[in-house]
Order: structure tokens, then C-alpha cells, then sequence
């Protein structure tokens, strides 16, 4: 008999599934490598240099919109974590409850509903809120933000929860602990790892948004993603890519944390 | 809620108080919700019923125009009522192209998805790893990542005319397949993902049965493993229909302005058009046509069984 026969293997996957994972990361190998040319071409390498980094650095309104970013994805991711744990810890662990449906609904509703709808809603609903006060500062983004990192961070931290031992809590309160000092206590510090996974999932996810910070942000208030965007329709030079393999290194960092995050045991 | 009720026992009063505490729990996220996401939904059903101001905005004169002028269109000069050809036919690039990448992901991630599922099990972790880690990037970087590859100055052409096989740079930007290219790529994880999560749990064993009755290849992948991973095949499609009919930063960027979808339809209703009823007619339509195909998957996944998808 010549080869053994394998059932798993059916002809043609093998190949595609490398061809699939050969063009999936060719073009971000190729951003990431092109970030580095001396030149000013996308396409011809003209050598190893820093200088796209230093410009993109350097430059004024780079810096604005990192700041910028970085400022919104804290505050929403922070807001929107504590708001999803509050909520995990109603609708985890109970029985079936008038308005369940309903509430999951709401929950799940930034994840079903195009983001293009959204944006436009949000466009609509705040420009009213706009003209009625006359406030056009960061706290629009800030709450758009926070609503649609809502499921992302309460995913994770539910499913810890559901995971998680019901003893311990027994315990804890036969032994006359209160209701809060038992949360402190024993909810809590199990719950750790949930909660981190879910504040960094909504810090990425604030961070990666273009369509819905394109259509609420006021004059002047570029995030990274929204800036990039715009100068992808002016000649586009390495510094593009530099900004984008930054931002492409911390989503990486994010998710193989999260990913070890979710695997500790409970 | 918690009016004075008659003298309830011990078992009604603690499920009152849990119901209470449940709420007050809940509250600060749907406030939140209800401000940032449903409540501005609501406005826009209202909006898409008045009428446009010049400078977009609206006046708070009902009208069923904007209804009116997703589908249909007036002449100007006699008044005759048209089907509206330039919304009808970015509708249907939409559909079709969305059901383009649907089938491309399927091509590409089926045989992955597989793949990934029978290698050994301690590797199959790292696979996936491969596949969330495009997931949770930024979809401007990796859209703007296929850009550099094919557009006139890029990667391919830059390549193909220093061997000299061309001498002209290909256009391929700013093309409908180029949108196609960049959907595929942006959406096929989320066609692996639920892919991967079923044939995970395929039974082998079965299989094996197959061949063992002399099936072919063909047959066993047609007869045994297509209808046993069809939850996932489903899900996936789902996954990927729904966002690639919103899509909108993909066939901004790849479509340059000619190649409107759905999503940039809207845009120019708050931009150009000043037409903020139409576009949020547009938009509430396309999240009717969302919420068809999500009810639909519903509707199938309740029928395939729990414990699937």
C-alpha cells in the first residue's frame, strides 16, 4: 500500500487555506514594511529609514488626533466597562424576567444594526442637541463611543460570569457577610480578568471606529482613523502606513492579551 | 412598581426586592443605550417623514417624499411618475456585490476553516489566533492595505511592468471588483470564525462510516460534512451579508466615488444632497432589509437544533 488513506483530508483545502492565509497577511506585511522605506513611493523600496515614524511624530495635527483618540477610547471604555459589569451582574445568574428580551435587545443593538445607521441617527439626534445648547465638545464621541463598546465589554464579562462558582457568594453570606462586601470580596476578584478583557475590548474597538466618529465629530475633531481617511484621498506617503503599523502593534498587543485573558481559569 | 401590595410572603417580597435591585443595575447602560443608540433610531423614522430644509436639517412639515424618493422619482418637467434608476441600481450593486463577498468568503473560508479544524488540537488555537488577530484590526488599516497592492502606483502594477509584462499600469482601483476584493478580505473572518466553531465539533467518526460504505470525496464532503457544518455555512453568511450591505469605508476608499453602495448613498444625503429626510428613508430601509435577513437566520437556526452557530 502506498500512502495511508486520511479521512480528514479532503484535495484542494490544504492548498487554499494556505492561499487564503498567504493573502491575508501579504498586504499587512507589505504596509508594515513600506512604513520603513527611505523613499516617498508606496511601492519601490528605497531602503531601510525611521523617518516616516519621526514625521508622523512631528506632525501637529498627528499628535491632536492621537491625543484625541486615546482620551475618547479611555473614557468610553472605562464608562462602558463599568456600566456592562453593573448590567452582567442583572441579567447573569437569574431567571428568566419580564423585559429580558427586551433588554438584551438594547444590549445587543449597536452589533445588529449597520454602523452606517447609527452614525446617521446619531448625526441627526446631536445636531438638534447641538443647536438646542450650543455644545459641540468631545462629549458627543465620548457617549457614542461608550454606547456601541456597551456589548463588546459585556460579552466577555458575562461569560465569566456564567462561568463562575455560585458557592463561594453561598458562602460568604451564610457567614453573614453583607450583599456589597461580598461583591468586593468574592464577586469581584474572580470577576478580574472578565472585566479587563472586556475594558480592552471596548478600548480597541473606540479606537478602530471610522464611519460612526466620522459622522458625529464637530470641525476639528480628527481622531487617527477619521485623519487617515481624510489623507487617503491626497497622494498618500509612508507616513500612513507608519501611523497605521502603530495602531495595527497595539490592536495586535490587545488581542493576544485578551486572548490569554479569556483562557484563565476560573 | 413597588406600590404598597396586600401582605405577600417571604418568597414575593424578596423577588420584588431582586426585581428592584435587578433594575437599578440595569439602568445607567439602557440610559446610555437609550440616548446613544435607540432613542437617535426613533428620531430618525420622525426625520425620514419631514421635509428637507435648504441647507440640510429639516422643517417640521410631515411629507411622505422622502419614502417616496427612495425607489421612485418625478420628472421635473411633466410631472410623470419613474422608477428611480439611480437608486435602484445602487441597491442592487449593494445586494449583489454583498452577495459576491458572501460567496467568496465561503470559497476561501470553508477550505480554512477546515483546515484549521483538523490539524492537531494544540495547534488549531494559534490558527485561529491568526484569523481574529485581522478581525480586531482596524478595517481602514486593512482596507487601505489592499489599496497599496493594486492600486496604479502599487505593489502589483509596480511589479508587473518592471518584468515587463505590462506596459501600462492595470486599473484595478476604483473598480466594482475592487470593492469585491476589499469586502472579501475585510469580512472573511467573520465567515471563519462560526465556520471553524462547527466543523470543531465534527464527528469524525462519521466520516470514516462514509468511506468505509465506499463513498468518493465528493460524496462524503456533499453528503456527511456539508449538511452537519450548514449551521455554521449559515451563520457566516449572515456575518458577512449584513455588514458588507452597510458597508461603508470599503467602497469609499475602494470605489473612489463612482462605485456608490447603500452606505455611501446615505452619506451623500448628509453631505452634497442636503436631503437629511432621504437619507434617513435610505437608512431606515436598509435596517428593514438587515433585520429581514437576521430574522430569517433566526428563523433557520431555531429549526437546525440548539447548539449550533
Amino acid at each position: 500500500m502506498a500512502k495511508r488513506f486520511q479521512i480528514q483530508q479532503m484535495p484542494g483545502f490544504r492548498t487554499i487555506a494556505v492561499v487564503t492565509f498567504v493573502l491575508l497577511y501579504m498586504p499587512i506585511f507589505l504596509l508594515v514594511i513600506y512604513s520603513f522605506n527611505a523613499g516617498t513611493s508606496i511601492a519601490i523600496w528605497e531602503g531601510f529609514s525611521w523617518r516616516w515614524y519621526v514625521s508622523a511624530w512631528d506632525n501637529q495635527q498627528v499628535q491632536e488626533a492621537t491625543i484625541r483618540s486615546l482620551v475618547i477610547a479611555f473614557w468610553a471604555s472605562a464608562i462602558s466597562t463599568t456600566l456592562a459589569v453593573l448590567a452582567a451582574l442583572a441579567t447573569t445568574r437569574t431567571r428568566k424576567f419580564k423585559g429580558q428580551a427586551a433588554v438584551f435587545a438594547m444590549i445587543n443593538q449597536p452589533l445588529m444594526v449597520p454602523e452606517i445607521v447609527t452614525a446617521v441617527a446619531l448625526l441627526i439626534f446631536f445636531a438638534m442637541i447641538k443647536v438646542a445648547t450650543g455644545y459641540t465638545g468631545l462629549m458627543y464621541l465620548v457617549i457614542a463611543h461608550t454606547a456601541f463598546c456597551i456589548p463588546f465589554a459585556y460579552l466577555p464579562i458575562r461569560a465569566r460570569l456564567i462561568g463562575m462558582d455560585l458557592a463561594l457568594e453561598q458562602a460568604a453570606a451564610d457567614l453573614y457577610a453583607p450583599p456589597f462586601r461580598v461583591f468586593t470580596r468574592i464577586t469581584l476578584p474572580q470577576l478580574w480578568p472578565g472585566i479587563l478583557a472586556g475594558a480592552m475590548l471596548a478600548f480597541v474597538i473606540s479606537l478602530d471606529d471610522v464611519v460612526i466618529t466620522e459622522f458625529v465629530k464637530s470641525a476639528g475633531q480628527d481622531t487617527l482613523p477619521t485623519y487617515m481617511l481624510g489623507q487617503l484621498r491626497r497622494v498618500v506617503t509612508p507616513e500612513v502606513n507608519a501611523i497605521s503599523t502603530v495602531l495595527l502593534g497595539i490592536s495586535v498587543t490587545m488581542v493576544v492579551a485578551f486572548t490569554a485573558l479569556s483562557k484563565l481559569k476560573t | 412598581m413597588t406600590d404598597s401590595a396586600p401582605p405577600a410572603s417571604y418568597a414575593t417580597v424578596a423577588e420584588k426586592r431582586a426585581s428592584r435591585v435587578r433594575w437599578m443595575l440595569l439602568a445607567p447602560a439602557l440610559a446610555v443605550l437609550l440616548f446613544a443608540a435607540s432613542g437617535p433610531l426613533l428620531i430618525t423614522l420622525v426625520y425620514s417623514m419631514l421635509t428637507p430644509a435648504d441647507y440640510g436639517g429639516v422643517i417640521w412639515e410631515p411629507t411622505g417624499d422622502a419614502w417616496f424618493n427612495v425607489f421612485m422619482q418625478r420628472d421635473i418637467f411633466d410631472d410623470t411618475l419613474s422608477w428611480s434608476s439611480a437608486h435602484l441600481s445602487i441597491f442592487w450593486r449593494s445586494v449583489k456585490l454583498s452577495l459576491m463577498t458572501t460567496v467568496g468568503c465561503i470559497i476561501f473560508g470553508f477550505p480554512t476553516a477546515y483546515f484549521i479544524a483538523t490539524r492537531p488540537k494544540q495547534q488549531r488555537d494559534m490558527w485561529m489566533l491568526l484569523i481574529i488577530i485581522p478581525f480586531w484590526t482596524n478595517i481602514l488599516i486593512r482596507t487601505f492595505a489592499v489599496v497599496e497592492l493594486i492600486r496604479n502606483e502599487g505593489t502589483i502594477n509596480t511589479l508587473l511592468m518592471w518584468t515587463g509584462l505590462i506596459d501600462e499600469p492595470i486599473q484595478i482601483l476604483f473598480t466594482e471588483f475592487s470593492i469585491l476584493v476589499g469586502m472579501i478580505y475585510v469580512y472573511l473572518p467573520l465567515m471563519v470564525l462560526p465556520l471553524y466553531a462547527s466543523m470543531e465539533r465534527l464527528d469524525f467518526s462519521l466520516v470514516e462510516a462514509g468511506y468505509d460504505l465506499y463513498a468518493t470525496r465528493m460524496k462524503v464532503l456533499r453528503r456527511i460534512i456539508l449538511p452537519l457544518v450548514k449551521p455554521g455555512v449559515i451563520a457566516g453568511s449572515i456575518l458577512v451579508f449584513v455588514p458588507s450591505l452597510g458597508a461603508y469605508v470599503t467602497p469609499r476608499v475602494m470605489g473612489g466615488g463612482n462605485q456608490l453602495m447603500i452606505g455611501n448613498l446615505i452619506e451623500l444625503q448628509f453631505g452634497q444632497g442636503r436631503n437629511w429626510p432621504l437619507g434617513a428613508a435610505l437608512s431606515i430601509t436598509l435596517l428593514a432589509i438587515v433585520m429581514v435577513a437576521l430574522m430569517a437566520y433566526v428563523r433557520t437556526a431555531g429549526k437546525e437544533g440548539p447548539g449550533h452557530g
